[in-house]
């Protein structure tokens, strides 16, 4: 029938406490003072950032010793989105990447700006640039985007297997 | 030794964008009825139920099993949830198919839904990490970059990925119960579909839908009386990984390596391609069926795009790929891994209509979920395992 009441909207929200765990807590540390600080996995040596619950997956142990890891990193691979959506926060076109900073073994998401979408490449070597010192939070968004160095690329092998 | 289990019931909605004119527990029933039916049963032959969908979030309603008790009729039966994100209908069939081959119940009903038109899935699967940079963009924004991988890796050329996608298209149009049924798509024109997250095209890229599947999964001596058809389970395998840690391969992850191992062996099959007559593969993306033909153990790695390109995936190849049209044509997300595995069911049974191939003896039916990070598999048979 024409005046069933089929469908409503009801909109609901709610704020949650992130407890983050004291073995990120150097980590986020680190971020607030404009380092990234990783954990070396006791068993496996490899270098987790972040390390964000503080365990190895592989080896199931607990990440030992902190290790600050270089402000430089290779994009290993990316995405162009070209997608509006409900609660995006960045302008489209954008460069999604997966950044492998150096002297980690894993890598992480961010943006990448000051360089056309189309001149993104897999291997390109990018580094941070923050924000004003004094908006910095315990959060990888205190770097606003990664932006090329100019270096030469890296090698593929030298990344293909972090993909 | 397990007691051996079948499935004796198939039913599906009409997937579709918006069920405007149901209820989640109206759209769940559908399928529950459609199945009842096929398995010759009414809800009270029923002993046991196991749902499952994906996260609460894509519609907002917490724990919708307690919801959906009265509209399964389960008052005073065992009801399980299960969660495992996108592969959630294959575990949730698997979870099922344990509570008959446990020897505890004879007669369990099993659905998978999703009502992706009461929510934004693009939203809940966008919401930032606690101290991460929100650059995320739904499942296309992370499984895009991984599809890059392959490509790089593989040397695959660049159309490869519309090849599958008009290919599962066209077999949707031999689906009447698929979401998508557009059957003109070429490849010249899917290479002109825009770039939603590059190197993903539109074409290449899963619908979202409403929808749902139930399947009746029965114990030998009641699927020995049942005189419909019905596929035996041959086996069953899960595997689960972490979605980030050092040293990961993402595009073929070791979770789903060893959930394929384990399933052959466990199904006494050594040549995958030459037991297996009809597969149901989890493909939201176009690119991930040659990735899943490499990780699966169909092809060698680096040479799925190979298969894909001579044809071998085609309905008519030697390895039929997503006859039904595949999740690229309709995405029910909680019931996708449950419509991978009963149309893999349904091939065995002979009851797939336009999208039949001929004579299947043993199929298969997958799903993966989360970020390439929880596997469900099976495969059924024609004969008794
Ligand atoms: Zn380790």
């Amino acid at each position: 029938m024409s005046d069933d009441v089929l469908r409503i909207r009801t909109p609901i929200g709610i704020k949650y406490q992130y407890s983050a765990g004291p073995r990120v807590s150097s980590h986020l540390h680190g971020l607030m003072d404009g380092r990234f600080v990783g954990k070396r996995c006791p068993t496996c040596h490899l270098v987790y950032m972040p390390p964000r619950n503080g365990t190895c997956a592989k080896c199931g142990c607990l990440l030992g010793e902190d290790v600050e890891v270089g402000q430089r990193g290779t994009i290993t691979t990316f995405c162009i989105v070209n997608v509006p959506f409900l609660g995006q926060t960045i302008k489209i076109p954008y460069v999604a990447a997966t950044i492998l900073l150096d002297g980690a073994d894993m890598g992480m998401s961010h943006l990448i700006q000051e360089v056309e979408a189309a001149d993104v490449r897999m291997g390109m070597r990018v580094e941070p640039v923050w924000r004003p010192r004094d908006e910095w939070q315990p959060s990888m968004e205190n770097v606003l985007y990664f932006r090329p160095t100019g270096e030469p690329d890296a090698a593929f092998e030298s990344y293909a297997g972090q993909l | 030794m397990a007691e051996r289990c079948a499935v004796i019931g198939v039913g599906q909605t009409h997937h579709t964008s918006c069920r405007a004119d149901v209820s989640i527990a109206g759209l769940v029933r559908e399928a529950v009825d459609r199945a009842l039916v096929s398995a010759h049963m009414t809800m009270a032959d029923i002993d046991a139920i196991v749902i499952g969908k994906a996260p609460d979030m894509l519609e907002g309603v917490m724990m919708p099993e307690l919801w959906l008790v009265d509209a399964l009729a389960a008052a005073g039966k065992p009801v399980f949830r299960v969660h495992t994100a996108g592969s959630v209908g294959g575990s949730t069939a698997i979870v099922a198919a344990q509570h008959v081959m446990s020897g505890v119940h004879k007669r369990v009903l099993t659905v998978g839904f999703e009502k992706q038109s009461d929510g934004n899935a693009m939203w809940a699967l966008s919401v930032p990490m606690p101290f991460g940079m929100p650059v995320h963009a739904g499942a296309g924004g992370y499984f895009s970059p991984i599809i890059r991988s392959y490509i790089k890796r593989s040397g695959a050329p660049a159309h490869i990925g519309c090849m599958v996608a008009v290919k599962d298209r066209t077999n949707a149009c031999k689906n009447p119960y698929a979401h998508l049924h557009e059957p003109d798509w070429t490849l010249e024109k899917a290479m002109a579909s825009p770039m939603l997250w590059d190197p993903v095209r539109m074409v290449e890229t899963c619908p979202s839908s409403d929808g749902a599947m139930a399947l009746v999964l029965a114990s030998e001596d009641v699927a020995d009386a049942h005189t419909g058809p019905k596929a035996w389970v041959h086996a069953t395998a899960m595997r689960s990984e972490p979605t980030a840690f050092a040293g990961r391969n993402q595009v073929s992850p070791k979770a789903s390596e060893d959930c394929a191992a384990d399933l052959w062996r466990k199904a006494g099959i050594t040549s995958p391609i030459d037991e297996i007559d009809a597969v149901e593969m989890y493909v939201p993306f176009a690119w991930f069926e040659p990735m899943w033909l490499e990780s699966l153990g169909f092809a060698p790695k680096d040479q799925g795009w190979r298969y894909v390109e001579d044809g071998v995936t085609e309905m008519t190849g030697r390895l039929p790929v997503n006859c039904s049209g595949g999740v690229l044509s309709s995405n029910p997300i909680g019931a996708s891994g449950m419509l991978r595995f009963g149309e893999a069911a349904m091939q065995v049974m002979g009851i797939a209509g336009e999208h039949q191939v001929d004579s299947v003896r043993k199929a298969f039916g997958h799903a993966y979920g989360g970020g390439s990070q929880f596997f469900a598999m099976w495969v059924v048979g024609a004969n008794k395992p």
